[in-house]
């Protein structure tokens, strides 16, 4: 478990001595900043309208929500960009066999690693948090929505960044890992896209379609189908990658 | 004595390509065995075997009594390994690398600063440990690799290729370390090079196209290797004749007007006799100079010894 947290705290670390994390950090802010103020200047002008009407969409529906749907969208293109390095340039550099020659095990080195750039997602996820939590000094919030919503990005970044290591451990160059990842990631987005464009429905695209269990928990329905759809693609993808990283040693 | 590495029938196939074939060997404490092959003999495949980076495709490596595919963290533990790259983060200082190097090789957190700074002392790395190996030269890099593999005081230290891109000084510094390190652990070196081994090494294995043709102590590699050659410069043609007379001469070879190449035993060495012969008869002694064994002179013995 030590070992763990040395690799995860490393991997997070290297993250900060490379411009990138920081500029991942600075667009994104940057960009749902924009989208939230856009959002909350919306609010104002048809809040008159909205007192009007019973049962109208409230402050966190208006806000809180698109927020998070526009977070989600972002991720998607940014995660592959932060996971295609993990083992990739490890491989790459000639540096994965002081990790494999260190008494380490090949889980202890692919989880550690998931722990490092989920760190970073997470962090993303707590800025934007931020914005939302700003309303408070002047509005009130639907805190279980808002929790909803905190809780759905939170899964999506965990299912994203291991698709990413999985793809990393793949992948012989850190452009292909990128491009494998948002591949994978965007089909999975977009499975249901078709479903809804024909009459007869595959339940079983639907299912796979990350966005509406996505969008189920964004709801405020935090159902287990869709917690655990999150929970088994990020432990499917970790284990794949264990058994990648295991593999290498057999065969080259 | 306690064997540090007991390799048994390592065998190593790339697809249909057998790297290494049926290798098996032993290295106990206070031991410097030599690995010595031309390029695509098979060293590094060994080697990365020996490390837990490549699986074997069949036979068996124990490390300190652990196998190393049933037990290979407590194997591992007792390994420091420099493969043919250094592996090194570029982002990190010498002292951050060091550190990750003594936290993922289990060392406790109070043991940590002393190992550090006895890996940077013994490897000369004091002045630039805050600098960032991204900036340092080729040289410092491959001693900072070293001190990653020594770090965390190993039983078993394998080193691939270590004196590779160094000055001579530096080689000569580093020769003196693992002569050093030798006394009280077991090292395993791999290199291509023939004086490092018979400077550095108390044995020596010679591998060819994946297998191992000798597997010998320096003493024995110098008397197997029992001829040797003079290079003879003279003023005046000398009478070959007069030269072979002399006991221990094997053959003479004229390489250009009046240079000779004289071969001989080394059992009987005639160098002296031969010295005196020349300037007795009056030919004009210019140069005698003893040509050294080069890897090819060995090799094409050996490999001439076992095809036929």
């Amino acid at each position: 478990m030590s070992m763990i947290l040395i690799i995860a705290g490393r991997e997070f670390k290297t993250l900060f001595l490379s411009p990138l994390a920081w500029t991942v950090l600075a667009i994104l802010q940057c960009i749902l900043a924009y989208l939230f103020l856009t959002q909350v200047e919306t609010f104002n002008l048809i809040q008159p309208k909205l007192a009007a009407i019973e049962g109208a969409p409230g402050l966190t529906d208006i806000v809180v929500t698109p927020l998070y749907g526009n977070a989600g969208i972002i991720l998607l293109l940014v995660t592959p960009l932060l996971t295609m390095r993990l083992i990739c340039e490890e491989r790459r550099n000639k540096t994965l066999s002081l990790l494999l020659s260190a008494p380490i095990s090949n889980a202890d080195i692919i989880i550690g690693k998931y722990l490092g750039i989920l760190g970073l997602l997470l962090l993303i996820v707590f800025l934007i948090t931020l914005m939302p939590l700003s309303l408070l000094m002047g509005g009130e919030l639907d805190i279980g929505k808002l929790f909803a919503n905190l809780l759905a990005l939170s899964l999506l970044a965990a299912a994203f960044s291991s698709a990413g290591l999985f793809m990393s451990t793949l992948a012989g160059h850190p452009t292909v890992a990128a491009m494998g990842t948002f591949g994978i990631l965007l089909l999975l987005w977009i499975l249901d896209w078709t479903t809804s464009m024909q009459d007869q429905r595959s339940e079983l695209f639907e299912y796979l379609s990350i966005l509406r269990h996505f969008q189920n928990i964004q709801s405020g329905l935090i159902s287990s189908a869709d917690v655990s759809y999150f929970l088994l693609f990020t432990a499917t993808f970790i284990i794949l990658s264990i058994s990648t990283l295991n593999n290498e040693r057999l065969q080259k | 004595m306690a064997k540090l590495i007991t390799v048994e029938h390592l065998c190593r196939y790339y697809g249909k390509y057998c790297a290494v074939n049926d290798v098996s060997f032993t290295l106990a404490k206070g031991e410097v065995l030599g690995f010595l092959g031309p390029n695509g003999a098979g060293k590094t495949t060994t080697m990365q075997m020996l490390s837990g980076n490549l699986a074997p495709s069949s036979g068996q490596i124990k490390i300190n009594g652990f196998d190393l595919l049933d037990q290979p963290n407590n194997a591992k533990r007792s390994l420091g390994y420099l493969p043919d790259t250094p592996p090194l983060y570029k982002d990190l200082s010498v002292q951050e690398f060091l550190y990750y190097c003594a936290q993922i090789n289990g060392i406790p957190a109070d043991s940590i600063a002393p190992a550090i700074n006895n890996a940077k002392e013994r490897c000369g790395l004091n002045d630039v440990s805050q600098r960032l190996i991204a900036n340092l030269s080729k040289g410092f890099q491959q001693r900072v690799g070293i001190a990653q593999a020594i770090l965390h005081n190993p039983d078993v230290i394998i080193l691939d290729e270590p004196t590779v891109g160094l000055d001579p000084i530096q080689i000569r510094e580093i020769r003196a370390l693992i002569r050093e390190l030798g006394q009280d652990h077991g090292v395993i070196l791999s290199t291509h090079i023939l004086s490092e081994v018979q400077e550095s090494c108390s044995h020596v294995q010679i591998i060819h196209q994946g297998q191992l043709i000798l597997s010998e102590s320096i003493a024995g590699l110098n008397q197997t290797m029992d001829t040797g050659s003079l290079l003879v410069t003279t003023r005046l043609s000398p009478e070959t004749s007069v030269l072979l007379a002399i006991p221990g001469v094997s053959s003479i070879e004229n390489i250009a007007g009046n240079q000779l190449r004289i071969h001989y035993n080394v059992s009987g060495d005639p160098t002296r006799h031969i010295a005196e012969t020349i300037i007795a008869s009056g030919w004009g002694l210019l140069e005698l100079t003893p040509v050294k064994k080069s890897m090819e002179d060995i090799f094409i013995a050996l490999t001439r010894g076992s095809d036929s």
